[in-house]
């Protein structure tokens, strides 16, 4: 793999693992150019890793020979791509105009209190992290969440409570 | 040409152009960010909006932005319109939001386009009372300073480092209003253009690191036009100097060789002439105890080496002034080339070829039109910086010809790109190693230098079979890339042959010179570009001053004999020109020995006799690029030791201006002719007045020595020059190419560059571009053979070719501070299979046959296996002293501090 | 014939259809017909003659775009169809119905506008966040290409389409359709400078055709039942069905396939029931997130690209947001000036930086710090972030509620300034 000798910044690539490099393989017969593949493989690194550490990050632009630099200005453009860890389970609240009018600013309230974290912050047990999504196209039944792959709709606070101690009992996800 | 209406008034413009550039090129302020001349628009920054009318009926207009719709016939627009006018004043209400209020401490104050643009835009109230947004700056190298609160997001920065100069380590990250420009992390900025990052960004986020650290405002930096003297392209600079010590060096605005920019080398590799080693005293060793010369002794010494016959050896890296005092000093005949031997032959032939009416050497904007082009074997990128960077423009006139054929203006620069995606014009590359311009070329050769020139003379021979054939064994295996190539070449608008001297292979120049050759048989008229590449600033100038006979080797020889007693080495050391064995023995027969020079080196240190001399900033002097222009070059501030131009010394120190010098060159010297042109034209100057070099907001003039005498001192006399220590006079607005800095009414920045061009890019009004020596000969001649001997490499050994560096292997920018930080340690390149099979390892020391210094192995995936590419570093080893064939040993020694830290190339297989 | 083609196989209690029910129910009769000699003009005639107008949002005449596309043997080979699924505007959740609900319907849809633009390779671009969407696509597809549908030679047809999936990694700006190129090709999603349109050169530079998702899943009804038929279905000057939403607190808030041309009260009180008990309306936004407010006294405007512009406003999505007389029309605004400043690309400046400042005087008047001079700057931003002032429709987008409101809604700006607090909290 070749790197570049002063771009070193005391980070080192870690090694993709064979899945990731076979989901990244997969993807080179869809796109016609590596610049296409180099987003998928952030989020096929974030899917098998729940998020992309900078020694992924590299190591996906050794793998596909892009530069680093470009696929950090990528990775941190769009909302999905977490360069920070985040919990076991992801809740994406939204709160854009419907949710906001149904009241989801409470809920958002009431979340902070039983998880004792804001927005963009993973709680104590590394179980939730909360990142604000725009609007998750499902206004008419809002408020609205999705918990890893899992839409929730017409929340509550009961709901939630619900919602929080079910991944806690670890039956969340397909 | 189109006629358009701006604010009522007509204008002839150029409907291929944008309404900015044309406005701009119009002489009238409309302000804008995100546009830059030789970037074409992208419509970020929405500063430049005109309204625009669809007929004369039409009262109401819309705002569109100038840099985004074409200068159609009939277009009807205004600028000092009320509503375009306060929307470009929200623009730079916006733009300051977060901008902080760091003017006072902020280096780019005072040449700032942000703060021109906020004054004309008319925003002079801050309204926003939220808070601001803060940025993290980054660590970018010993080059330049990152300071991201400052930036407005015009996306200039990543536009030139990635788009324009090829560079891959800085990129806009984020998004909204957390945009951020930087690396992936901290760390140095790779590209060898970096520099250009402070005139290009509008504000100052990118500063000159060492220009800050011992910081002035431009207004009170001396300057005058000067010429760059890192390599033989002759890039104009404007350097500046404040008490008694250059600060910094900018770029200097010229149509037709650098354009806007400039290398790294160029930009940062000056402040050896602030160096505590320069030599300061006339010296000489007297019973072997060296003493400063009094006036007296000086004067007898000088004398004594002017009637004793003795050898003169000149310099590439000297002007043409102080090489032909030195050849009138000792006489036509005792002048020798300060060339190695094989150097000395190839810029002969060089000199030869460029008289040849085949032939054309293209300057750097003909460059930059190329569409078709081979290079043989100059590792440009180290050698002639930037040339590099026209070749990365040349590439693209594919995609410009293609939105040509989609009907996409040229300068809407993102379309352009997206359309043409990776195609690119053909770029050939053979090469011995990797090279930083691989990423561009359509094909890279990597081969011995026996295959390579062969290869050069086979793609001649299939342009016309009249040229000569090639060795058939050699070019196996290339037959279908040399008639790809030929095909390319011939189907080109404007090819392009590329070689030059540093590869130390002759042959490669008449392979070359074949190719071109060839071309114009086969297409007739017009003379085809052939560009022929000398390393120094001016090798051309030596080339052309020196006898063809009168090559070092024999000078070294006739020394040695014991013929001669006396000898003067001009700003030379012989011991990067020739083994230093025979260096020694020449020396060590002669009684006296004059070397001038700057600094110390080897030779100084032979010396019976040492006379310190100016640095290219401290003389006015002429000196002679690879294309036979010749440039003259300001002096920008004196030397306060006893250092003097050479030049002066080897007139007897006698009182001499700089004119009457470069007119005696001129008319005494063959080729030099036109030299006198250069002068400025004393009708020119406004009542005879001279062109201050300081700015007319100079400040603390009075102050200066205000700790001995608080009298004000008399303005030093400058009696040579058309140009003054000085801010009296009067500037030169009359002719730009005069200018001490660039400033024009409301632009304070360098953008001011505007008002003194003919129209945008074009040439300066008035302005000089040098004058091109070479006269052509009537009759072209005849095909070339191929000459060179190539060793045969025996099992175990590896065949040497020298690799350069760019921070490194120029011998003066090599002693600035920043420079060193970017210098590698001597390594030598080797495929991995030749490091398997002498059981090295990257970044092993290994001892080479028969030299002292150790080198560093640095395994490259891309090595020809038999070849090993020597890089010699500063001086560390003498690349005369190199076999042609090498094996390796393993050596005890520690690596040097350095490393291979500063290599930045693409093969390297392992990090270390 | 059916009067519902876009939602008639939907029943959100049940699985979609597997491809035999829908090849039962009429579905790949186009293809069927391209496979039986009709040319790519005849569709491109039949697409323009129906007058369908893009329902993503702008409403361009579907066939005059694909026109645009240059045909013949000099201009590139190589085309791109590609599907706008990234649904993201606030308010907006018609297309998630559509695939979630019938997505052989979208991949019809697909074929048909490929086929007229003669392109070999469509990606639908797909809101990261629609997993289920993903899914159900991704099945629907494999039974198109086991069914010959999809892939070489379609039906014996000649023409080859493969139809990707591409799932977005998140970003509203990535609906705007250059932007969403940008995105495909893997890079930051900036929008590009048109012209050059996508139709000349779009993906990787090639000719390139955007469509939305409800746009296309028009297609099949048009080629099965005929232009006539088409025609048909309106009540006004517009043709063809559409999907229409409510949100907020009306009492059955959904999503319904309607003729256009229906008076909006129709749509309000007859389908969403009107507002909850205790309320009443105070305006809505008629398309989504980016369309300027209208008032309860312009109810009986029909459901018409026209007759809400007349109003001042846009039917874009036709997904309505409902504002009660309980709800803060300061917050509401607010609430979508955070959601445009964030989602602002970063590009051009008015927008990068315009819009977090509104954002943050939003933020002073929630919080009882409003005053005169930010009120003054709120309404300059609607000039300076207008329509032709941004490089893209974004901020012009923020800009349709943000003058609307400030219009409509002048005396809770000042009741803000003046009890330096939000009247609704109390
Ligand atoms: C900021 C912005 C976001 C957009 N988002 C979407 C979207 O999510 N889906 C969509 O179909 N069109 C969206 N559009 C409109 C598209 O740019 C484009 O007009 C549309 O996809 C064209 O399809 P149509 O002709 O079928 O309507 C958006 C436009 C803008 C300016
Ligand atoms: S209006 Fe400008 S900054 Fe905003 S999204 Fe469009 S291009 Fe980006
Ligand atoms: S200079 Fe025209 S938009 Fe920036």
């Amino acid at each position: 793999m070749s790197k570049q000798l002063i771009a070193s910044s005391g980070q080192r690539a870690r090694q993709l693992t064979a899945a990731e490099i076979a989901d990244i393989d997969h993807e080179m017969g869809i796109y016609p150019d590596k610049q296409a593949v180099g987003l998928e493989a952030l989020k096929i690194v974030q899917k098998h890793q729940g998020w992309v550490s900078d020694e992924s990050l590299l190591a996906i632009a050794g793998y596909l020979n892009l530069p680093a630099a470009e696929l950090e200005g990528v990775a941190t453009f769009f909302n999905l791509i977490y360069r920070q860890p985040v919990g076991r389970n992801v809740m994406l609240f939204c709160d854009s105009v419907s949710c906001w009018i149904m009241g989801c600013e409470g809920l958002k309230a009431h979340i902070k209190e039983t998880l004792d974290i804001d927005f963009g912050e993973t709680s104590a047990e590394g179980d939730f992290t909360l990142i604000p999504v725009p609007c998750l196209g499902d206004c008419d039944r809002a408020p609205v969440m999705m918990v890893g792959e899992d839409l929730h709709r017409n929340l509550t606070t009961e709901k939630i409570d619900e919602i929080i101690s079910h991944y806690r009992r670890g039956e969340g996800g397909e | 040409m189109a006629k358009i209406v701006i604010d009522g008034v007509s204008y002839e413009v150029d409907p291929n152009n944008n309404l900015l550039q044309e406005c701009l090129s119009q002489g009238l302020d409309l302000p804008y960010f995100c546009w830059h001349p030789c970037m074409g628009s992208v419509g970020a920054c929405r500063q430049c909006a005109v309204k625009q009318y669809l007929d004369a009926d039409d009262k109401d207009g819309t705002l569109v932005m100038a840099c985004m719709t074409p200068a159609s016939d009939g277009a009807i627009i205004s600028i000092e319109d009320e509503q375009a006018r306060s929307f470009r004043a929200d623009v730079i209400e916006s733009l300051m939001i977060s901008h902080p209020h760091d003017c006072p401490v902020c280096e780019e104050g005072g040449e700032c386009h942000l703060q021109d643009m906020t004054l004309m835009s008319g925003h002079n109230y801050r309204r926003y009372d939220k808070k601001k947004v803060t940025h993290r700056n980054q660590y970018l190298g010993p080059f330049i300073n990152h300071e991201m609160n400052r930036c407005i997001a015009c996306y200039r920065c990543v536009r030139y480092y990635d788009d324009y100069a090829g560079g891959t380590d800085l990129s806009a990250q984020a998004s909204h209003h957390h945009v951020y420009f930087g690396r992936q992390a901290d760390g140095v900025l790779e590209s060898e253009f970096s520099g250009n990052l402070v005139e290009v960004c509008p504000t100052g986020v990118f500063t000159d690191k060492g220009f800050s650290k011992h910081y002035v405002r431009k207004w009170d930096l001396q300057s005058a036009p000067s010429v760059c003297v890192g390599c033989a392209v002759g890039c104009n600079t404007t350097p500046g100097e404040r008490y008694g010590s250059l600060r910094r060096l900018v770029n200097r605005y010229n149509s037709e060789i650098n354009g806007y920019f400039l290398c790294d080398r160029g930009r940062f590799g000056f402040d050896y002439v602030n160096s505590e080693q320069r030599l300061k005293e006339p010296v000489r060793l007297l019973d072997s105890e060296s003493r400063t010369l009094s006036s007296e002794e000086l004067a007898a010494t000088l004398a004594e080496f002017s009637s004793s016959r003795a050898i003169g050896i000149g310099s590439p890296r000297a002007s043409n002034e102080s090489n032909f005092m030195l050849r009138c000093l000792v006489g036509d005949e005792n002048f020798y080339s300060g060339f190695s031997d094989t150097e000395h032959g190839a810029v002969q032939s060089i000199i030869e070829l460029a008289a040849d009416p085949a032939f054309h050497c293209p300057s750097i904007s003909e460059i930059e039109q190329a569409d078709a082009v081979v290079i043989l074997s100059e590792d440009v990128t180290n050698t002639a910086p930037r040339l590099a960077l026209a070749l990365r423009q040349s590439v693209r006139n594919k995609a410009l010809s293609l939105a040509e054929d989609c009907h996409i203006p040229q300068w809407q620069d993102a379309a352009v790109r997206e359309l043409a995606q990776q195609q690119r014009s053909p770029l050939c590359i053979l090469s011995s190693y990797a090279t930083r311009l691989d990423d561009v070329a359509s094909d890279t050769v990597i081969e011995s230098p026996r295959v390579l020139s062969a290869i050069g003379f086979a793609i001649a021979n299939k342009i016309s079979a009249t040229a000569a054939s090639s060795d058939g064994g050699a070019t196996e295996g290339y037959g279908e890339l040399i008639a790809r190539v030929a095909a390319q070449l011939m189907a080109a608008k404007r090819p392009l042959v590329i070689a030059g001297t540093t590869a130390g292979d002759t042959d490669l120049i008449r392979a070359a010179a074949n190719i071109a050759r060839a071309l114009q048989e086969k297409r007739g008229e017009k003379p085809v570009d052939l560009c022929l590449l000398v390393p120094e600033v001016n090798s051309m100038g030596l080339g052309m001053l020196v006898n063809k006979e009168n090559t070092l080797g024999r000078a070294l020889e006739k020394l040695s004999s014991g013929a001669v007693s006396h000898a003067v080495v001009l700003e030379n050391d012989l011991y990067r020109r020739a083994d230093s064995g025979v260096v020694d023995a020449a020396l060590s027969r002669l009684d006296n020995l004059m070397v001038l020079d700057l600094l110390d080196t080897p030779t100084t240190a032979k010396a019976s006799v040492v006379l310190p001399t100016t640095a290219f900033s401290e003389h006015e002097a002429t000196y002679v690029n690879y294309e036979g222009r010749a440039q003259l070059s300001f002096q920008v501030h004196r030397n306060h030791s006893a250092a003097k131009p050479a030049w002066r010394w080897l007139n007897g120190d006698q009182e001499c201006d700089v004119e009457t010098m470069v007119n005696r060159c001129s008319s005494e010297a063959k080729g030099f002719d036109k030299l006198g042109q250069l002068l400025p034209d004393p009708a020119q100057f406004v009542a005879g007045m001279k062109i201050p070099r300081q700015s007319q907001r100079y400040s603390g003039r009075t102050a200066i020595k205000a700790n001995l005498n608080v009298h004000e001192p008399k303005q030093a006399v400058d009696s040579e020059s058309v140009m003054a220590f000085s801010m009296e006079g009067i500037s030169a607005q009359k002719d730009a190419a005069f200018m001490a800095s660039s400033w024009a009414p409301q632009w304070n920045s360098n953008q001011s560059i505007s008002k003194f061009q003919e129209e945008i890019n074009g040439k300066l009004k008035q302005g000089h571009t040098g004058t091109l020596l070479i006269k052509k000969l009537a009759d072209s001649g005849a095909y070339l053979q191929a000459e060179s001997a190539y060793p045969d490499v025996s099992k175990g050994s590896l065949e040497v070719v020298l690799a350069q560096q760019i921070f490194g292997s120029d011998e003066l920018s090599a002693r600035s501070n920043s420079i060193q930080e970017r210098m590698t340690d001597p390594y030598i390149g080797i495929s991995p299979a030749d490091a398997q099979a002498q059981g090295v390892q990257h970044g092993d020391m290994v001892s080479l046959d028969g030299i002292d210094a150790p080198v560093v192995v640095c395994i490259r995936s891309k090595m020809r296996t038999g070849v090993a590419a020597i890089y010699c570093g500063n001086g560390e080893i003498n690349p005369h002293a190199l076999p042609e064939t090498i094996s390796l040993g393993k050596s005890e020694s520690a690596m040097g501090e350095r490393g291979i830290r500063g290599l930045i190339i693409s093969d390297v297989l392992e990090d270390y | 014939m059916v009067d519902n083609p876009l939602t008639k196989n939907i029943d959100m209690s049940r699985p979609p259809l597997e491809i035999a029910a829908y090849e039962a129910a009429d579905g790949y009769q186009s293809v069927r017909l391209i496979a039986k000699g009709l040319s790519p003009e005849d569709v491109l005639q039949q697409v323009k003659d129906s007058g369908l107008k893009g329902r993503g949002g702008a409403g361009f005449p579907t066939g005059l775009k694909w026109s645009f596309v240059p045909q013949g043997d000099d201009t590139p080979q190589q085309k791109y169809l590609v599907v706008n699924a990234d649904e993201m505007e606030p308010g907006t959740f018609k297309d998630r119905l559509l695939m979630e609900g019938d997505p052989h319907l979208l991949i019809e849809g697909v074929i048909i506008a490929a086929y007229a633009i003669r392109a070999s390779k469509a990606y639908i671009f797909l809101r990261g966040e629609y997993v289920a969407s993903e899914r159900l696509l991704r099945h629907a597809i494999d039974e198109a290409v086991a069914s010959g549908f999809l892939g070489n030679n379609i039906l014996g047809s000649g023409f080859d389409l493969e139809l990707i999936v591409h799932t977005s990694a998140g970003r509203y700006i990535c609906g705007e359709e250059t932007a969403l190129l940008n995105a495909l090709e893997g890079k930051r999603a900036i929008p590009r400078a048109k012209p050059p349109f996508p139709q000349v050169s779009g993906l990787w530079g090639k000719p390139t055709i955007v469509n939305n998702v409800e746009t296309l899943c028009n297609l099949p009804g048009i080629l099965t039942y005929g232009v006539d038929w088409y025609h048909g279905l309106t009540k006004g000057s517009d043709h063809g069905t559409k999907l229409f939403g409510v949100s907020g607190r009306v009492k059955t808030p959904g999503c319904w396939e309607l003729p256009l041309g229906l008076p909006i009260r129709e749509l309000l009180e007859d389908y969403a029931g009107g507002m909850q008990d205790g309320l009443a309306l105070r305006g809505f936004l008629p398309g989504g997130g980016s369309t300027d407010f209208m008032l309860p006294e312009h109810l009986d405007t029909a459901l018409d690209y026209d007759e809400i512009a007349k109003l001042g406003s846009r039917l874009a999505t036709g997904t309505m947001i409902v504002l009660d007389d309980k709800t803060c029309p300061v917050g509401m605004v607010g609430n979508l000036m955070k959601f445009f400043a964030k989602e602002s690309c970063g590009f051009c400046t008015p927008c990068r930086d315009g819009l977090p400042w509104v954002e943050d005087i939003f933020r002073d008047f929630e919080a009882g710090r409003g005053n005169e001079k930010d009120l003054q700057i709120l309404h300059d931003h609607v000039d300076y972030l207008g329509p032709g002032r941004t490089f893209c429709a974004l901020a012009p987008g923020a800009t349709a509620p943000l003058g609307s409101g400030l219009k409509y809604f002048k005396e809770d700006f000042e009741r803000h300034i003046k009890e330096q607090c939000c009247p609704y909290k109390h």
